[in-house]
């Protein structure tokens, strides 16, 4: 199999490659896509990218697999060949740091505005906060994001507005504490949110759905944002 | 929350409340006249003239050409801030943009006069 690397190092290229790679792919077996570039780098060394658990948990290798995004290591290679080809990139919309390594410092600076922390004024129990199971049951669908980026990154209104959109991921946690049963925050949560660009970018294309690797709905929440800044306005 | 003064944002839900009320308004208008048009099929000027000249028409017309300008206004200066940003256009873009928006707000008025002008030229 070929397989098309995007490669770019600042301090020797002026601008980035895709180079090719042939793999034997082991007879029988459908590997995943980290495991092809593992094979990669057992041939070239100099390839850069994140890993880490290698179980879609930990979020480090979210790449651009054949145009669409998604974790390298959840990934199998039958769900992204195509004419016998993998064309492997960085994720897009971020500065490329080296190879498939970006800088994800917008991303991050999103997540931290939506204050991705619970806020209550009352004074602490003396043991914990209660939630009811249906509270509870709000939560879910929204907690699960390991911020592996694939979403915000593969959203055109983060693109043009990496500063000024939250994205998809952000939005997903800026509701998961909006819904909390336990957060007081809500009001002063929703002012942050109601200028025409943290929220209101968003289009509704819903390529965050499309490849969210844990099958999360960040258009879903954020239409509940939104319906919670209209009934707050009006 | 985001609050350049050069972007010339207000506030995203009413942006978004006018965009869809201004929608519906056009989509009534514009229904309407395909109604009139399809049911009166030997339309003549004088007939298509006298209904343009009731008060409930204009103001009917009026209300749809409000929408109108309002839906393009907002609608312009989000692809205005969508593409006219700093990370494709470096320092310019705040000047490339605020000329594009001046632009279109120069059409968008003219286009309001004129079309009252007509209006209440019948």
């Amino acid at each position: 199999m070929l397989v098309s690397i995007y490669r770019y190092n600042p301090e020797t290229d002026s601008q980035p490659r895709m180079q090719d790679y042939q793999v034997e792919l082991p007879q029988g077996k459908d590997i995943m896509v980290l495991d092809v570039l593992q094979l990669v780098k057992e041939q070239d060394s100099s390839v850069t990218y994140r890993r880490s658990c290698r179980e879609g948990v930990c979020g480090s290798d979210g790449l651009n697999m054949s145009g669409k995004n998604g974790l390298a290591c959840i990934t199998p290679v039958s769900h992204v060949i195509k004419n016998n080809k993998l064309v492997i990139r960085p994720l897009p919309g971020l500065p490329v740091i080296r190879d498939l390594v970006v800088d994800m410092a917008a991303f991050y600076k999103q997540y931290e505005r939506i204050k991705p922390y619970l806020q209550n004024d009352t004074s602490p129990p003396a043991i914990e906060r209660l939630q009811s199971p249906e509270d509870r049951a709000k939560l879910d669908g929204l907690y699960e994001c390991i911020l592996c980026a694939c979403c915000s990154t593969s959203c055109p209104s983060f693109w043009w507005n990496p500063d000024k959109f939250v994205g998809p991921a952000g939005l997903l946690q800026a509701y998961r504490f909006l819904i909390d049963s336990r957060d007081t925050h809500t009001q002063e949560r929703l002012a942050e949110l109601e200028d025409p660009f943290s929220v209101f970018r968003c289009r509704g294309i819903m390529n965050c759905v499309s490849v969210c690797p844990k099958g999360l709905n960040p258009t879903q929440a954020i239409g509940h944002i939104r319906n919670m800044l209209l009934e707050r306005g009006i | 929350m985001v609050t350049n003064i050069t972007s010339l944002g207000r506030n995203g839900v009413h942006d978004w409340l006018v965009q869809r009320i201004s929608a519906v308004v056009l989509l009534a208008y514009f229904v309407f006249l395909v109604v009139y048009v399809a049911t009166n099929t030997d339309l003549s000027f004088s007939q298509w003239q006298n209904l343009f000249s009731h008060t409930w028409m204009r103001v009917f017309s009026l209300t749809a050409l409000l929408s109108l300008c309002a839906h393009a206004w907002i609608g312009m200066w989000t692809i205005s801030t969508d593409y006219f940003t700093s990370a494709m256009l470096g320092s310019a873009a705040t000047v490339i943009r605020l000329g594009f928006q001046l632009v279109c707000l120069l059409i968008l008025i003219s286009y309001f006069v004129w079309c009252v002008q007509i209006l209440w030229s019948i």
